[in-house]
């Protein structure tokens, strides 16, 4: 798949196409990859890899990169077309700009869920046949690959390309997922289970802002927690209301445009299962409002900026589930 | 060297916590320790490192400072800080322990900060010699040894004991204080634990980092190096590498309407903030490539030319595994490095 | 649940100016009696209130918070309380989620002839408030009452 990619990239670049190539680079070691962009050939056989680790959705960058000169090639996976054309979209990418190549998604490796199983000093991570077989300077470690999969890809809702110019790979179809089975659980829940759950884990919360800087529904030039004006700007939560707004807010904020691509869990550095609350939206979307998937189109129009007549009343909220 | 066998760990904390606060690393999820007040059955956790640093205990996240309140044309201000009691932190690595040193060349200077200096006074630091270090790891790259860690008091593992040596007269009292339950041991075993973990250090993949292409007199190269674009295009902007990392300590302060009155507090800040030192004019480093080369060169450069060549990073290996796009210190060496 | 008849709970109703406010009017000058607990923000319409004002509003000691708009179908701007209704559903449900009890938020639609309404939803409102005790879930420690 990699060969076939840079392959293609080195055509594209070369036949005048684009530019520039926004992929993934080659780090210290097996798993730590940058999100990165190339412009030659020599770059692009040296240092491109597509491999179990390349997680990072390149989608958000392509807002900057789709203003510069010339077009840039892109390589998405399935879930990073939904958050793409979400931002085609709202305009936040220039689409003439940018030539997108759809390539088959994950199951990607978490490498954070190697380590948890005790095993470090990583220097190689081989899948064989869904085994993986970890080379460390302690001696080699085997674990399922299963075991490994990132979090967001567990719970994947598809595995079809929204958008692109060209596909590597077969596109797939929209999956039944069960990515909604935690907030179930969470809502069957009593309101003060709830409550010490979500205290439990915002308490957690450093504030270091990746969960909003890496997410690609979050395009805001200045955030409101960022602005002096807005009267709500904070650097850390002084208190634990604090921690609870910040969330709370952006999630709101995201809301009918959030496409469920899970990065926000992924970069957390404090494991705060911060996608429950995007879930916990998109769920309440398509059950009060209909079925609605943001990024699946470029023209419908979103949940929070559309109404009928006949739309339930808030007073739901205090009628149903576990008080 | 004294020794307390390590079924009787537990009974050891258990007499710290009698006397004072102690605080251990115990695992959340596995991999994924932190710091937490001692009760009875706790387990030291087996990690390597915790997620956050040891500095909260001297320089917490948050802090109040003062309290202001407005009545008619006075103004009452209360010193609202909360005076630290005595605490121990055991298990600190000697990545961290080396972070309290460079903490102090900036708190502990003039004007001295008494808020860092109260905890600091009050707190003891026992170390922890590392036996596992991780892929991610490159102390030694700025001189530190984990198998000999500062602080107050060190304490060593050979998989059956726990060794303590003091290394201030902070930590003579306190081996002192719990003398009583420690015996005499036998260090022979401890030395070839020391002597493997040493050679493990060696096989590290970072191991040949070099810091000889960094340093105070390197200001103007490193400054204009055209290296900087492709190095911060992918920065995320976000301060995962700043919280988590044991040196950092730019802080914000800030003033909050409680309604009842007008509170201070100061908090971490992070140079890869766009709002970071805003000022009336607005903000002196208006891109990401800016505030991305700011971060690296206060590590490797501002920061050794004002301490006697001290570098303002402890290789513990915390931005590389935590920053979500994997750019790390590691990466701006190796790329900004001049090979011979 | 034992209920603290001394907690006089702080309510806070943002009202709508062409309804609610009047309707709040109306039965001041019908001189029907609602409890002096509640304080009112009077806003241009329904969907001025961001859901940062509601937060804001719990965390500057708020025990409830209600808000009151048009009618649907009668709103000054035509659509305003629609979008109202989906925004603010959406976020007291994610406030539900979080544990925070579902009673100390509410939303009714009150019209300008609604006087007797306007007090009787706030009598009610104040009362399941009341029960509930002070908001402590959703508090800010720094702003408690000295």
């Amino acid at each position: 798949m990699q060969e076939a990619m840079i392959k293609r990239a080195v055509q594209l670049l070369a036949d005048g196409t684009v530019n520039r190539v926004m992929g993934w680079k080659r780090g210290e070691f097996v798993y730590d990859i940058t999100p990165a962009v190339f412009t030659t050939a020599e770059e692009l056989e040296k240092d491109f890899v597509c491999d179990d680790f390349t997680q990072a959705n390149l989608s958000k960058y392509l807002v900057k990169e789709s203003r510069k000169e010339g077009k840039i090639l892109a390589f998405l996976k399935p879930c990073d077309t939904y958050s793409f054309n979400q931002l085609v979209k709202e305009h936040r990418i220039i689409r003439e700009n940018v030539y997108v190549i759809g390539i088959p998604g994950g199951p990607k490796l978490d490498i954070e869920k190697i380590k948890a199983k005790g095993i470090t000093g990583i220097l190689s991570v081989e899948n064989e046949n869904y085994t993986l077989k970890i080379e460390t300077i302690y001696g080699t470690e085997t674990m399922p690959f299963s075991e490994a999969v990132s979090g967001k890809c567990s719970g994947c809702k598809s595995k079809k390309h929204v958008a692109y110019d060209e596909l590597i790979g077969d596109d797939g179809e929209v999956l039944d997922s069960n990515r909604f089975d935690m907030v179930a659980k969470l809502e069957n829940m009593t309101s003060q289970e709830r409550f010490d759950f979500w205290r439990g884990e915002l308490s957690k919360c450093i504030r270091c802002n990746a969960c909003r800087n890496v997410c690609p529904a979050c395009t805001c030039e200045n955030c409101v927690f960022d602005n002096p004006k807005s009267g709500i700007d904070q650097k850390a939560a002084a208190d634990s209301f604090e921690e609870k707004m910040f969330h709370i807010i952006r999630a709101f904020h995201v809301a009918g445009r959030c496409t469920d691509c899970g990065e926000c869990s992924r970069v957390c550095p404090q494991n705060i299962p911060l996608h429950l609350l995007n879930r916990k939206f998109i769920k309440d979307i398509n059950e009060l409002y209909g079925e609605y998937q943001a990024g699946a189109d470029t023209t419908s129009r979103a949940p929070l900026n559309n109404y009928n007549a006949d739309d339930c009343e808030p007073s739901v909220v205090h009628e149903r589930g576990v008080e | 060297m004294l020794k307390i066998s390590a079924d009787r760990l537990n009974d050891l904390f258990n007499r710290i916590a009698s006397e004072q606060t102690l605080y251990i690393p115990v695992d959340r999820e596995p991999n994924t320790a932190e710091y937490r007040k001692y009760e009875d059955g706790m387990k030291l956790s087996e990690s390597l490192n915790t997620v956050r640093s040891a500095k909260d205990f001297f320089f917490p996240q948050t802090e109040n400072l003062a309290e202001f309140k407005v009545e008619g044309k006075n103004i009452e201000i209360k010193d609202i800080r909360e005076e630290s009691g005595d605490f121990v932190v055991f298990g600190v690595r000697a990545c961290d322990a080396r972070s309290f040193s460079i903490l102090d060349k900036v708190f502990l200077s003039e004007p001295v900060d008494s808020f860092y200096k109260n905890r600091r006074e009050h707190g003891t630091i026992i170390t922890m010699a590392c036996t596992r270090p991780s892929e991610t790891c490159f102390c030694t790259a700025f001189g530190i040894d984990p198998t000999a860690p500062e602080g107050d008091v060190a304490v060593f593992a050979d998989g059956e004991n726990y060794f303590f040596l003091d290394r201030t007269e902070k930590g003579k009292k306190f081996i002192e204080s719990v003398a009583d339950m420690l015996e005499d041991g036998d260090t022979s075993k401890l030395e070839e634990v020391k002597e493997k973990t040493r050679e493990i250090m060696k096989k590290l993949p970072l191991a040949g980092l070099g810091t000889d292409s960094f340093g105070g007199d390197k200001l103007n190269e490193l400054f204009n190096s055209p290296k900087w674009a492709e190095l911060s295009e992918s920065c995320l902007g976000c301060g995962t590498c700043t919280f988590v990392c044991p040196t950092c300590q730019c802080y914000d302060i800030r003033d909050f309407n409680t309604g009842n009155g007008i509170r201070r507090f100061r908090c971490w800040d992070s140079c890869m903030y766009s709002d970071f030192t805003k000022m009336a004019h607005g903000n002196p480093r208006l891109s990401q490539l800016e505030r991305f080369r700011q971060r690296f060169m206060h590590k490797l450069v501002y920061f050794p030319a004002n301490n006697d060549g001290e570098f303002g990073c402890v290789g513990c290996g915390r931005c590389l595994s935590r920053c979500p796009v994997s750019l790390n210190i590691v990466k701006v060496m190796k790329t900004l490095e001049v090979k011979e | 649940m034992q209920v603290n008849e001394n907690f006089k709970p702080v309510i806070v109703a943002f009202c709508c100016n062409w309804c609610s406010y009047a309707g709040a009017d109306l039965s001041g000058t019908n001189r029907l009696n609602y409890p002096a607990n509640v304080k009112i923000i009077r806003v241009p319409c329904s969907c001025r209130v961001n859901p940062m004002f509601i937060l804001r509003a719990f965390q500057k000691g708020a025990d409830g918070v209600i808000i009151c708009g048009c009618h649907p179908g009668d709103c000054h701007y035509t659509s305003g309380n629609y979008f109202t209704r989906r925004r603010i559903t959406l976020l007291y449900s994610m406030l539900d989620f979080l544990g925070i009890e579902r009673k100390r938020t509410r939303l009714e639609w009150v019209s300008a002839a609604e006087g007797a309404k306007f007090a009787s939803v706030m009598e009610q409102f104040v009362s399941d408030v009341q029960k509930l005790g002070p908001n402590r879930r959703l508090e800010d420690l720094r702003c408690r009452k000295q």
